[in-house]
């Protein structure tokens, strides 16, 4: 291309040999040719092309006009184009226009604008004036030329004015508006509705004009036309615009759109917003009729909400409009969009008596809010307003009927208001406002008249709070904080801390005495909650005041089976310094500090680090000792909290994590001892006891899996946690041999069952690298987790992902060798995992793995061929489509690994 | 002395599309046609480098499942009226379905009514356990079908 076009001197021999190669019935061909055409044009210049412009002409024509290849795309609808998708031929066909009207100065246009078969063409668009009367073909032409001459008008200003000089004023009169006389039009009526049909195809030439126009003064918006108002094209469309806007209105109108007539309310819809779109400096509407526009698209937005297609169409307009005023700033529009769209958007949400659904209310707000910084703020004014009435209504009258839209409405704002904030750099005091106003709501209601918790809402709302939190800076962090201290402080929280705060904690006294208040007031449990979320999205420079009493308050919460608290506990931990600089005040609080605090507090004593030995049953038995002061429920609770605790540790790799490890290993372990304890108690006692001890032991189990997964509620990034790379290889690298040494030392089943769900935990939490170098030791306990864990139905979940991670131990190729000297009882497990009743991907995944494994040593296997082959022989009568099929393949490369036969 | 081939010129239509299977939330995954077919259409014919479906020899409608009373039947359409391939074609069919599906499903594998000059005596052919076991034994034939299963010319 680049050869054909190095030089003019070409053209006398190159442009007929493309216009040649343009005859060919190939479209490859065809579309090549227009491409070289549109390339050597730009090159040649004018006046070597201008003796072949007639050609050209008729070959474009023929490509677009005559002959057009479209496909009727479906998923666009009218949205685009009348449905019509241009062929890859018309595209380049319309490039190459482009380039003839740019560079010929009008010579060519006046061609196209002569052109008689497009002359006739305009002149018969009366004889179809519905739109579904229109057959295809003609429609096809119809797109055709709407395209030409929007190619013809986008081009420049020049052949702009040519095309509305001899089309324009035969549309509008199609349309029954006069150019000349504007002011007679009868559509200026407020009420006017078409006679009839409106001509469909002077309708969508118009609005293609219309965006023609709007795309040539968009494009050179730098450089404004300065005598706009005397070109033509000016001129005529400034008379006509008041009546084309009242036209498309009148479309929009609800008798006419209930027909479901698509297109005309597409292209009415269309029309106007590039109407409205038109640079201020060109105004080409006046602010009255920009005025009806914007009120007729949410008129549309407000009340048509069961026309889908037109409801969508209006809402992306108003959207388009507010998004170009928010590019291209005019004081007179932007007042008038303020006015009545985002007002109009405003009251919506705030008022709840309205026939819109909350959650298409929501989606305009946010849409419209979206265009611009200056909209986005008063939306969320209006959904700030509107989430204190409904929580207010919450509160103070127990609304049931309101938790609902404010769940709706907070889920909102933290999913979509809130990141849009964030992304479009937005000051924060957004956030800072939202959480003081929440924290205002319920210092202002003394008493909640709620009769249960709520526990939807108070996760939505608590979600806000993270996320809120989270996008402040310190200071306004620092603010909120304080804020929630004093409405904790006056409440009846308060109470507890009192209870406990004359004795030292680890005193079985104060444990006696915070029991007896084990039942969370309502709004307590809410300002406990939502200050446990603040605390949790904290940043670590933030500044807290008072953080003794804060860790002792959430400490004191924790035992009473408060979650977020043991979460805002290991939040803290992870991110309070290591050293306070500056003059140390007592209230303050620092690393080393609260850790000592923590483990010297009630329930799980600290525990002396020189009576640890490796694997042995001594391992901080005082600890226990101690815990079996407290009910066991409480002991649950504490090791859900040390899970928390231990996992934000762990995260910023303080050493301190042992200790917790230590005493979780140490709940696992201490089945043994129950043996010995006094039996004295009521039999159904016992069991009652026993039940919650199996408890205890499973919690303890489970604390692993807290500490080693990641977490969405708290200490992740986006609540920044300090979290230093590698912590779970290096955790699983102290922790395992640990677990794998208890596990030769027990053989109480329900202890090993435990020890085994430990494993299975951190091991599928590991990422693969560090379990491949240690994948001979792994493999033996993972298949002894495995056949421990297939007993419980409720397993299930952790035996697939202990499956998962066999199978990347399998197709890694250091793995396979760790495979090779287990295969037997690898193959043993698997066959048993394939009639695993309760989970159909762990039966598939087992089929996989088994077909992994025809992959190894033919020595290894072929004792194991049989074997195979009978599983997957039961494997092949699975109700499950998926499996059946893994067991074919497996199935069929264990037989080939012989010979191809199947038989046994 | 060659064999001029039986067809020289089949007929080749297009492969259809493969549906990718959807993971359906329902329970009932039992095995229908769809699935069988699936495994069949790909088998070679013995004479051309193509598969039956290709060859319009197999179809999804020609294959009816019973799950119930575990049977399949297979109804094939040899593309000429003399084509003496017809038995190796019942044989892969039935080879194939061996390997792919539980033995307690009876599989039935007819050519379809009126397509072969021969009809009864092929399916009676195809279906006797006895004749079908020892034509395996035959190391050519054993060769013939192998190749049409596993062949990967297509």
């Amino acid at each position: 291309m680049l050869t054909y076009a190095s030089t003019p001197l070409f053209a006398p021999f190159s442009i007929p040999l493309l216009l040649e190669k343009l005859s060919s019935s190939l479209p490859l061909t065809k579309v090549e040719s227009f491409k070289y055409l549109s390339y050597c044009t730009s090159k040649y210049g004018v006046e070597r092309m201008a003796e072949h412009f007639k050609t050209l002409w008729s070959s474009v024509k023929d490509a677009t006009y005559v002959s057009p290849e479209t496909n009727l795309s479906t998923e666009a609808g009218f949205m685009s184009e009348m449905g019509f998708q241009d062929s890859d031929i018309m595209k380049q066909a319309f490039v190459l226009l482009q380039e003839l009207v740019q560079q010929s100065n009008g010579s060519f246009i006046s061609l196209i604008l002569e052109d008689e078969d497009i002359k006739i063409f305009m002149n018969s668009l009366n004889q179809y004036e519905d739109f579904d009367n229109i057959p295809i073909d003609i429609r096809q032409r119809l797109h055709a030329v709407g395209r030409i001459i929007s190619v013809c008008v986008n081009t420049s200003i020049a052949s702009c004015n040519k095309v509305f000089e001899s089309f324009f004023p035969l549309l509008m009169t199609y349309l029954g508006l006069s150019v000349a006389k504007p002011h007679e039009n009868s559509c200026l009526a407020e009420d006017y509705n078409p006679p009839g049909r409106l001509n469909f195809g002077a309708l969508y030439l118009c609005v293609e004009v219309l965006s023609a126009c709007r795309y040539l003064v968009g494009s050179d918006e730098l450089t404004p036309i300065p005598d706009f108002a005397n070109q033509t094209w000016g001129v005529m469309l400034h008379n006509v615009s008041k009546s084309l806007a009242m036209v498309f209105i009148s479309l929009l109108r609800s008798n006419v759109a209930e027909n479901s007539q698509n297109a005309y309310v597409c292209y009415g819809v269309k029309g106007l917003q590039n109407l409205a779109t038109f640079p201020g400096s060109l105004l080409a509407v006046s602010k009255s009729t920009y005025d009806s526009i914007l009120l007729k698209l949410m008129s549309v937005v407000t009340s048509d909400i069961n026309k889908t297609f037109l409801w969508t169409l209006a809402m992306n307009a108003l959207v388009e409009i507010g998004s170009f005023l928010d590019k291209c700033p005019d004081s007179e529009r932007l007042s008038s969009y303020e006015s009545i769209v985002v007002e109009k958007i405003f009251s919506l949400i705030s008022s709840d008596d309205s026939n819109m659904p909350l959650s298409l209310k929501l989606q305009a707000a946010f849409e419209i809010g979206a265009t611009g910084m200056n909209f986005m703020l008063r939306v969320v004014q209006g959904l700030d307003e509107a989430i204190s009435a409904t929580l207010s209504a919450v509160y103070a009258h127990g609304n049931r009927k309101s938790v609902e839209p404010t769940v709706k409405l907070l889920e909102y704002y933290s999913n979509k208001v809130l990141p849009w904030f964030h992304k479009s750099g937005g000051s924060e005091e957004i956030p800072l406002n939202f959480a003081l106003s929440i924290w205002d709501k319920i210092e202002n209601n003394r008493s909640f008249n709620l009769d249960s918790l709520e526990n939807e809402l108070l996760d939505a709302t608590m979600m806000a709070m993270k996320q809120a939190v989270g996008s402040c800076s310190e200071g306004s962090q620092e603010k909120i904080i304080n804020k929630a201290l004093g409405v904790l402080l006056s409440s009846n929280c308060l109470q507890w801390m009192e209870s406990i705060s004359g004795n030292t904690p680890s005193e079985a006294e104060g444990l006696q005495q915070i029991h007896k208040l084990d039942s969370f007031a309502i709004r307590d449990e809410w300002i406990t909650s939502l200050f446990a979320s603040i605390v949790i999205a904290l940043r670590p420079q933030t500044y807290i005041q008072n953080g003794k009493f804060i860790l002792q308050f959430f400490i004191t919460t924790l035992l009473n089976g408060h979650v977020p608290s043991a979460q805002a506990l290991g939040s803290l931990v992870n991110k309070l310094p290591l050293k306070i600089t500056g003059t140390p005040l007592s209230k303050n609080l620092c690393l080393d500090e609260a850790v000592d605090m923590i483990f010297h507090s009630c329930i799980w004593t600290s525990y002396n680090g020189s009576t640890y030995e490796r694997g042995s049953s001594e391992i901080d038995l005082s600890s226990l000792r101690l815990c079996s002061l407290s009910p066991e429920s409480d002991k649950i609770h504490a090791t859900i909290g040390l899970a928390w605790i231990g996992k934000g540790l762990l995260m910023r790799g303080h050493e301190k994590v042992k200790d917790i490890t230590m005493t979780l290993l140490n709940c696992m372990i201490s089945d043994g001892d129950r043996g010995s304890l006094p039996n004295s108690k009521h039999p159904s006692l016992v069991c009652n006891d026993e039940d919650l001890h199996h408890q205890l032991m499973k919690s303890a189990a489970d604390a692993f899996h807290i500490i080693m997964s990641d977490s969405e509620s708290c200490l992740n990034k986006r609540y920044h946690a300090t979290i230093r790379p590698l912590y779970k290889q290096r955790f699983s690298n102290t922790v395992m041999p640990i677990l794998s040494t208890l596990m030769l030392k027990y053989d109480s089943p329900s202890i090993r069952s435990m020890l085994c769900r430990a494993i299975a935990y951190v091991v599928s939490d590991t990422p693969l690298t560090a379990i491949l170098s240690e994948a001979k030791k792994l493999i033996p306990l993972l298949l002894d987790c495995l056949s421990m864990m297939v007993e419980d139905i409720m397993n299930k979940e952790i035996i697939y992902s202990v499956l998962l991670v066999i199978s990347g131990i399998l197709v890694d190729k250091n793995g396979q060798d760790a495979v090779a000297e287990n295969a037997h009882s690898i193959v043993n497990q698997l066959i048993e995992l394939t009639t695993y009743p309760h989970m159909m991907v762990i039966r598939e995944t087992a089929v996989q793995c088994l077909a992994a494994i025809s992959e190894l040593p033919y020595t290894r296997i072929y004792p194991l061929r049989t074997l195979v082959l009978r599983a997957m022989l039961k494997a092949l009568d699975d109700p499950k489509w998926v499996v059946r099929q893994e067991a074919v393949r497996c199935r069929q490369a264990w037989a080939s690994i012989a010979s191809r036969s199947l038989h046994f | 002395m060659t064999l001029g081939l039986i067809n020289a010129n089949p007929v080749v239509h297009a492969k259809k599309e493969r549906v990718a299977r959807t993971e359906e939330p329902h329970d009932d995954d039992a095995i229908d046609p769809l699935e069988i077919y699936e495994y069949v259409r790909d088998i070679r014919d013995p004479e051309h480098p193509y598969s039956l479906e290709q060859l319009s020899v197999l179809s999804e409608e020609s294959i009816t499942v019973d799950e119930k009373l575990g049977r399949i039947l297979i109804t094939f359409t040899p593309t000429i009226q003399h084509c003496s391939m017809a038995t190796v074609i019942g044989l892969c069919l039935r080879e194939k379905l061996k390997d792919c599906f539980h033995p307690h499903f009876k599989v039935d594998i007819k050519v379809a009514p009126g397509s072969h000059a021969d009809e009864e005596s092929v399916n009676k052919q195809l279906n006797d356990k006895e004749r079908v076991a020892a034509a395996l034994e035959i190391p050519n034939l054993r060769q013939l079908v192998d190749e049409c299963l596993y062949s990967s010319e297509l």
